[in-house]
């Protein structure tokens, strides 16, 4: 499992939509690379193959429920939708596999609650209606944009085992956009961290987290709170805002808020070092200890 | 509840019930109800930061919509700052409006699409204040910056922000009219970890400085640990513990509070797989079905019989420090 973490508009949710095709050109514009799913380019392929891909191989958990959930019909419907189009089942199988899949996401009462329309959910509960959608079709990859940001912490539990679970029986790949280094310290194997629409750092989890190596993976890693331990009086922060996502860059997006700049950083935007063990971090600091590496 | 007895509640609840009819059949006949908010009952201090905590679906957010009556409430009672307003009509309660605020928990759901940011936040600086056109822009400007939003992107529309900045929109558009009491619902569940800290650190800054008083309602233990003064725990639409947030978090009383402060994953992939983690077995049961006895009853790991029968009651255990549950009785 892929775990992908960023600050606040650093262009996760972005990323992943273009990987599928699901922004609306113009405005935006995917300007070069490949995404390659089961040897098919999926920005070259026709819209309809894309369509079928897109429903019933690769699951999609959109971060604002309100958004992607339709208003208008009720819950069961939406979820029924796709087992009739894409899996060709009648009305009777698709509606037990509904009740079903509410309840693996812990909704209960689901019988009932399939009839319910999206605005009677609480946030969270919205929240997991969009995870049984996105795991209908028994989907091979599954990406979720912050998919349980509004799950209280036992819920969350066991919605990460259901995926644990589902990974192992159905082999499914799974790529997780989140903010939460918690959750991504319990599920992800390999992780990637995006700062000003770029992956500064990719490492596995465990060497991540003991062997952070882009300043802003360490400030990142700074600024979690704890339930254990003693409570520090004043949150850290990392100082500064975001920047603003436009031209290509000439610079380190993270330069002003680095708390150890380098002079090349103002004139050059740094290339990802590969520096062992599968890690790869785009500092130039990060250039010393790929020459020592590789020398 | 005099755990502070120098400070006087400015929010004062009780026995507040928000109930929303079911109605099934082909007659569409009113055939139940769900009981979204139980029977609570709470102070919060002038100055203070309550925290509400409770897993998804137990009614935080209706219950923080219902303390500010943007729902008529089934029953019950609410002062805000001297002011009576569990039963007043709607049309009443518009002048006192602006000294309470929401925070709200999809920030997609509170914006209007068809308005720029900079119409959001001075929305209600127009319909509340008499500052002119330029005063209106500074206090906008001054506003984005508080919650770390570009002024440049003042012209856009909502759609053409990412989650977390939604959000702060929608935070700058509360804190508009320096409000007293805000409630906070997730305020901070959909931003990253520094931008929530930036943003915990900037409602800790405004209420030292306008001696604001939040209800900070979140599922984030570890974030309401920080930011709360007491929090308050529910479950199943009732308060099931309420304590100083040392003694909630260093001795908690109810076997809820234990399972849920267990469950909290820790940033750090070697401490994970923690053995002292208690998993709740068993479905939560639905609002419009709560069990008889104790609503915990059908999930919690010390079960006794009589909690299968009668509902326990909420009483102060040690000073300030309050809970519902019958193991508590013997003591
Ligand atoms: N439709 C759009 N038009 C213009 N700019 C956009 C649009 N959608 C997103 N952006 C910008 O692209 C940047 C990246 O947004 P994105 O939604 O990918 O952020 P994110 O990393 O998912 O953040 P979050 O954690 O807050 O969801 C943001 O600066 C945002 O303002
Ligand atoms: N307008 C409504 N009509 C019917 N039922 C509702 C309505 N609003 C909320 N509910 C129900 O009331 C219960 C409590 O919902 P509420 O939104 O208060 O939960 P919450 O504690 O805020 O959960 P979350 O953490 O997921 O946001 C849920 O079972 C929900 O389905
Ligand atoms: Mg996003
Ligand atoms: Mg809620």
């Amino acid at each position: 499992m892929l775990g992908v973490v960023g600050e606040s508009g650093s262009g996760k949710s972005v990323t992943m939509m273009s990987l599928l095709g699901l922004l609306p050109s113009p405005p935006a514009d995917v300007h070069s690379g490949t995404v390659t799913f089961d040897g098919k380019d999926l920005l070259k392929v026709d819209p309809e193959t894309l369509r079928t891909i897109r429903g019933r191989k690769i699951g999609f958990i959109f971060q604002d429920p309100m958004t992607s959930l339709n208003p208008v019909f009720n819950v069961g419907y939406q979820i029924m939708e796709p087992l009739r189009v894409h899996m060709g089942m009648d009305k009777k199988a698709a509606e037990a596999r509904a009740q079903e899949l509410l309840e693996l996401v812990g909704i209960p009462d689901a019988k009932r609650r399939l009839k319910d329309y999206p605005h009677q959910f609480s946030g969270g509960m919205r929240q997991r209606v969009m995870i049984a959608i996105a795991l209908a079709c028994d989907p091979q990859v599954l990406i979720a944009d912050e998919p349980t940001t509004a799950l209280d912490v036992t819920i969350q539990a066991q919605i990460l085992e259901l995926m644990k679970d589902l990974r192992q029986k159905l082999g499914m790949a799974v790529i997780w956009i989140t903010h939460d280094l918690g959750v991504i310290a319990g599920i992800a194997d390999r992780v990637m961290v995006m700062y000003g629409g770029q992956i500064v750092e990719h490492a596995p989890v465990k060497e991540l987290f003991r062997n952070p190596k882009h300043p802003y993976t360490k400030a990142l890693l700074k600024t979690v709170p704890s339930v254990r331990g003693a409570r520090v009086r004043r949150l850290t922060t990392i100082e500064g805002q975001p920047p603003i996502l436009g031209a290509q860059p000439t610079s380190c997006p993270f330069r002003d808020r680095c708390s150890e700049p380098l002079t090349v950083c103002a004139s050059k935007n740094p290339p990802r070092y590969e520096v062992g063990n599968g890690h790869d971090v785009a500092c130039f600091h990060a250039d010393a200890l790929e020459t020592a590496h590789a020398g | 509840m005099l755990d502070n007895p120098v400070k006087k509640p400015l929010v004062k609840v009780r026995d507040l019930k928000m109930h929303f009819p079911i109605y099934s059949g082909f007659f569409q006949r009113h055939t139940g109800n769900v009981k979204a908010v139980d029977g609570v009952s709470f102070d919060v201090f002038e100055g203070e930061t309550l925290g509400l905590v409770g897993e998804s679906g137990c009614g935080k957010s209706t219950c923080g919509r219902a303390v500010l009556r943007l729902y008529d409430i089934t029953t019950g009672s609410i002062e805000i700052d001297g002011k009576e307003i569990g039963a007043t009509p709607q049309a009443d309660l518009r002048p006192i409006r602006p000294t309470m605020q929401m925070v709200f928990q999809d920030p997609q759901a509170s914006l209007n699409p068809r308005m720029t940011v900079q119409s959001i936040i001075q929305e209600p600086l127009d319909e509340h204040t008499k500052l002119s056109q330029k005063e209106k822009q500074e206090k906008v400007w001054e506003l984005m910056d508080a919650v770390g939003l570009n002024r440049r992107f003042a012209g856009r529309y909502p759609h053409a922000f990412s989650g977390g900045q939604r959000q702060r929109i929608g935070i700058a558009r509360a804190l508009a009219l320096n409000p007293k009491f805000i409630v906070c619902d997730e305020p901070i569940a959909a931003l990253d970890v520094s931008i929530q800290a930036q943003v915990v650190n900037l409602l800790e800054d405004l209420q030292e400085k306008y001696g604001l008083t939040y209800l900070f309602i979140s599922h984030d233990l570890s974030m309401v640990r920080h930011i709360a003064t007491r929090v308050a725990v529910m479950y199943l639409g009732k308060i099931v513990e309420l304590a100083p947030r040392e003694a909630l978090y260093a001795s908690p009383q109810h076997p809820y509070t234990e399972a849920l402060l267990s469950a909290v994953p820790e940033p750090d992939p070697s401490l994970e797989s923690r053995a002292d983690r208690i998993i709740l077995q068993g479905d939560v049961p639905s609002p419009s079905k709560p069990p008889k006895g104790c609503n915990f009853c059908t999930r919690c790991p010390k079960v006794m019989d009589i909690c299968k029968e009668t509902e326990p009651e909420f009483k102060e255990v040690k000073p300030g420090h309050f809970a519902a549950c019958h193991l508590l009785d013997k003591s």
